[in-house]
């Protein structure tokens, strides 16, 4: 029985409490993707681009909700990380995109 | 380092405000009262952060909870805790 | 097979996701280490300590703590410093042990995120960062606790641990019956990555 309503919580991670169903617990490997997007966390802040862990975590709190509920754990981290550092001006909106498009480039060439 | 206000087994409430930054306190605990724990270290409190810079420090508590005083349905054990870190700012004496 | 030469990012031989957020990640990788802000090989030591951290780890401490009472006290006084006995550090993070006993079983959940010591569990179980473990380790833990096969009376009360800040938790595991005889690698080895969360309790019943 749950006292925390959805609406009372201050965003989408706040969900301790809530109403919810049967844990999957099914093991999924870490993909490799994942590790690079972990270690790019650590690297930029041990490079001191960004403060510390709570940066991020304030990123990911701003997060759509819809984003939050539906990207995967990394899915956020790189969306997050991507926000944070184009908030400093360390990349840009374009090179960001035009780098995308050009993995999906690559990809597509595979 | 500072000395810390709050002692092993004194009851403490959680503070309920919402500030529009991030913060580390989940709603469930708002206005929660407890024991302390545990008195814990200085850490950088979460609401501030200033890249490179540091941040203001300040002392973490662990607060002892029974899960039945924080759920008014608690269908557990009449023996269940929750115990959650909770900073110095947060917490105010309790009756 | 073309040659890898030192300013490559791009690793073909991984398969690569295909979301735009997954995509984001991946394009902001590869503009960083252009930009030299890190090194292609710093991203490869850097993940290869991270894989390199397993629960092992964390059933190294258990074990030792099992075999050396005085150990075990620190332990539970001083955690942090204590495994630096054995050659781990988490600090800044303040690491902190939870005793089972008899009467008394520890669980952890971060309900805001899913703060894990890493180090010394390695990378933590997907459900442990969903939002079912998330949401109802704190109001139902002994329904949770239920489907991962743990059980016990009201005699045993549950203590659920949120992490909510700046600590990281392990689970010391009662040590099983009838275990007098073995090494504290063989000690080692009985203690699960679960039990280490507290969703498994008791190790005498493997399997």
């Amino acid at each position: 029985m749950s006292d925390t309503d959805k609406n009372l919580s201050w965003g989408p991670h706040d969900i301790g409490g809530q109403t919810a169903g049967p844990v999957d617990r099914a093991e999924h490997d870490t993909a490799y993707w994942e590790w690079q997007i972990d270690a790019m966390l650590r690297l930029t802040m041990q490079k001191g681009l960004l403060g510390d862990f709570a940066e991020l975590r304030d990123g990911i709190e701003r997060l759509d909700p819809d984003d939050y509920e539906n990207l995967s754990y990394y899915e956020r981290w790189s969306k997050s990380l991507a926000a944070a550092l184009l908030a400093k001006g360390v990349v840009t909106q374009q090179a960001l995109q035009d780098r995308v498009a050009m993995i999906r480039q690559r990809q597509a060439e595979q | 380092m500072t000395t810390p206000r709050y002692a092993v087994g004194q009851r403490v409430r959680i503070t309920d405000r919402t500030p529009p930054v991030h913060h580390r306190v989940p709603t469930y605990a708002k206005g929660k009262t407890g024991i302390i724990e545990r008195v814990c270290g200085m850490h950088g409190q979460p609401e501030r952060f200033v890249p490179g810079d540091g941040k203001p420090f300040r002392r973490l508590y662990r607060v002892r909870i029974p899960q039945s005083e924080l759920w008014h349905a608690y269908e557990g054990a009449p023996g269940d805790k929750l115990d959650i870190e909770i900073f110095e700012h947060w917490l105010e004496p309790a009756k | 097979m073309t040659d890898h030469d030192h300013s490559r990012t791009f690793q073909p031989d991984h398969p690569e996701p295909k979301s735009d957020a997954a995509l984001i990640g991946l394009a902001l990788r590869e503009l960083l280490i252009e930009d030299g802000v890190y090194s292609a090989e710093e991203e490869q030591a850097m993940i290869a300590r991270m894989q390199g951290a397993s629960p092992e780890n964390g059933a190294q401490i258990v074990a030792h703590a099992w075999t050396d009472p005085a150990f075990k006290q620190r332990l539970l006084e001083n955690a942090a410093e204590t495994i630096k006995e054995l050659g781990f550090d988490l600090s800044p993070l303040e690491f902190t042990v939870m005793q089972n006993t008899d009467t008394v079983h520890n669980v952890i959940v971060c309900t805001l995120c899913s703060c894990y010591p890493r180090t010394l569990l390695g990378m933590s179980p997907a459900w442990y960062k969903s939002k079912n473990y998330r949401a109802r380790m704190v109001h139902e833990p002994r329904l949770v606790l239920a489907e991962f096969g743990v059980e016990m009376t009201d005699e045993v009360e549950v203590h659920v641990h949120d992490s909510t800040a700046e600590l990281r938790y392990m689970v010391l595991p009662q040590r099983p019956p009838g275990t007098d005889d073995l090494s504290e690698s063989e000690l080692a080895a009985l203690v699960t990555r679960d039990s280490l969360i507290g969703t498994h309790r008791d190790l005498g019943a493997q399997g």
